[in-house]
């Protein structure tokens, strides 16, 4: 199935949403707007001639300074169908927080690639509620995927203070520890 | 009489607890030996692998994409090498993908021995460990005689391989596959009828088909629920569609029946190498005759000033890829291995990244070793083979 037909399926089984076919030397491409996000992935997921049943990564690149500078790119695989499939986001740099929805609801897979992007590129998943750090540190400043964001950076980890504890504290902390064994 | 305490207890597992593969940190809540909530935390051999490859040129690469998967370096680097050159329009020399089969089978099996080898180890049989390290190392030794280095030989280039095979490889590659399917035996017949080896693994880990898809566990995970999928017979790549094996699957989804899976795709390794090694000249083409990419016979650079300058231009710039993306997925030890590049038509990538299937397996362990004794965990996390070099990048 090229991406035209997959387009066609699509149109009729998402009103309102407009896709664009991308170009590729692999497999399908097709560009999605955010706003259609979600049904398009329903439909992907559940639309009988598609099946798109593994979420296989996802990922974005930093095209700075085109505007929009950001793309959000979702591998997907039908194994029933045998076809790949590459959805693209475009993000604008004013559009990164919480404009591109999590699809965590279609493929519960997306939960740790989308924080991976949030960790690297700073794009926030609207109705994720998990975007913590996922490789980087978590005090780390920035998002080291960014094309602007320098290549050599020496930067001491702050997450391993040493402990300061006084002498009294560690005395009080072994005697609570051994009244609350002797209960 | 003190009154009974019921809260439950945390216990932080990792970062550097031997049984976790690499540095794999698990906040584990109990109630008694009962997990009731399983956090993991990654990140810690996170390297910027994939930053450090925007700033290198594209043959530069390989070397890097090979530490990010330690056990399996060759996989990467085919993964890497597959979908530039399709950036490229490359196409290589029957020799050449041939050769490319057999070393990446080769490097399934090293990769299956030292999972086996420590998921056996972890679960009591120490001794495993030390009869499959030393298969392995027939394994380094041929990675050493066809590159130099035994853990990441970068043979694999861009437009085909680093140079032709040495000579003795083919007695070295046959001497192995002779005497290794009687190595399996002897694995089996010392894990798979083992009572004690099934009584930790029968039962325990349960993934179903469903999770195993929807957590996007394509691989050998997946087989052992049921799934048939395996990128070489569904999106073959290399000329695997010219090969004769199974595709080994299980149903049962649990710590034994990915084990299962495991040791039987070792003996369909064995059998496509058998297939690889005989197809193979001892010498002939081992890269694509694109001068773009591949630098000219020496002998040539000494005496033609065509190819010397050829010679010069890739050793100083490199070569540019037609702007784009790509992304060519291969069956790696531990499943789906792909890399996705984008180039801006300059002489290096604008974007790598390497689809992990390790990061997917870690994430999805929460909900496989939920309601589970803890001692499973370690059984668990063994069988779904996770490296955390693959997963941290």
């Amino acid at each position: 199935m090229d991406a035209s037909s997959i387009v066609d399926t699509l149109t009729a089984a998402v009103p309102g949403a407009s896709y664009e076919v991308g170009q590729s030397v692999d497999f399908a491409t097709i560009y999605v707007p955010a706003a259609s996000l979600l049904d398009t992935c329903r439909a992907l997921l559940e639309a009988p001639s598609l099946r798109f049943n593994v979420l296989i990564e996802v990922t974005a690149a930093d095209y700075l300074p085109r505007e929009p500078r950001f793309e959000v790119v979702y591998h997907l695989l039908s194994i029933p169908n045998r076809q790949r499939l590459r959805l693209k986001v475009r993000v604008a740099s004013n559009e990164i927080d919480g404009v591109v929805p999590t699809v965590q609801s279609v493929w519960p897979a997306a939960g740790w690639p989308e924080r991976e992007v949030w960790d690297m590129f700073g794009i926030v998943f609207a109705g994720h509620g998990d975007l913590r750090r996922l490789l980087m540190p978590e005090d780390w400043d920035g998002h080291p995927a960014r094309k602007d964001y320098p290549v050599q950076i020496r930067k001491a980890a702050q997450t391993y203070e040493p402990l300061e504890v006084s002498e009294d504290e560690f005395k009080a902390n072994i005697e609570r520890d051994r009244m609350k064994r002797a209960h | 009489m003190a009154e009974l305490r019921t809260e439950t207890m945390t216990v932080n597992m990792g970062p550097q607890h031997p049984s976790t593969h690499g540095v794999l940190r698990l906040v584990l809540e109990l109630d008694g030996e009962t997990i009731k909530s399983c956090m993991p935390t990654i990140g810690y051999l996170h390297t910027g692998i994939e930053k450090t490859a925007e700033q290198k040129k594209w043959q530069q690469v390989v070397p890097l994409v090979e530490r990010m998967d330690y056990l399996a370096a060759q996989s990467n680097s085919l993964a890497y090498v597959l979908s530039v050159e399709k950036l490229l329009g490359l196409e290589m020399p029957q020799r050449v993908k041939d050769i490319r089969v057999l070393i990446a089978e080769l490097q399934r099996i090293a990769s299956h021995l030292v999972w086996i080898g420590t998921h056996a180890m972890e679960i009591g049989a120490v001794s495993m460990l030390f009869y499959a390290i030393r298969e392995r190392e027939l394994l380094l030794n041929i990675n050493e005689l066809v590159a130099g280095f035994r853990f990441f030989p970068s043979y694999f280039r861009v437009g085909g391989l680093r140079e032709d095979l040495p000579r003795g490889f083919h007695e070295a590659v046959n001497a192995f596959l002779d005497r290794f399917p009687a190595k399996i035996d002897e694995f089996e017949g010392l894990l798979t009828k083992n009572d004690m080896f099934t009584r930790r693994t029968q039962g325990v880990g349960v993934i179903t088909p469903e999770e195993a898809l929807a957590w996007g566990l394509v691989g050998p995970i997946a087989r052992g629920s049921g799934s048939d999928y395996d990128v070489r017979r569904y999106f073959p790549y290399c000329g695997y569609e010219t090969y004769d094996f199974k595709v080994p699957t299980a149903t049962e989804g649990d710590v034994f029946a990915r084990y299962r899976v495991r040791v039987e795709e070792m003996r369909q390794s064995v059998k496509i190498a058998r297939q690889a090694i005989q197809r193979i000249s001892p010498s002939g083409a081992w890269a694509c005759d694109d001068p773009r990419v591949v630098p000219p016979p020496k002998d040539k650079v000494y005496t033609e000033m065509e190819a010397l300058i050829q010679h010069f231009l890739i050793y100083s710039q490199g070569f540019t890829v037609p702007a784009g993306e790509a992304y060519v997925p291969i069956e790696g030890p531990r499943g789906e291995h792909g890399t996705y590049v984008v180039s801006d038509g300059t002489n290096r990538p604008w974007r790598v990244k390497m689809r992990a299937p390790s990061l997917m397996a870690i994430q999805a362990l929460p909900r496989v070793v939920q309601n589970g004794m803890i001692a499973d965990v370690i059984a668990v996390i063994g069988s779904t083979d996770v490296v955390m070099g693959d997963c941290d990048r």
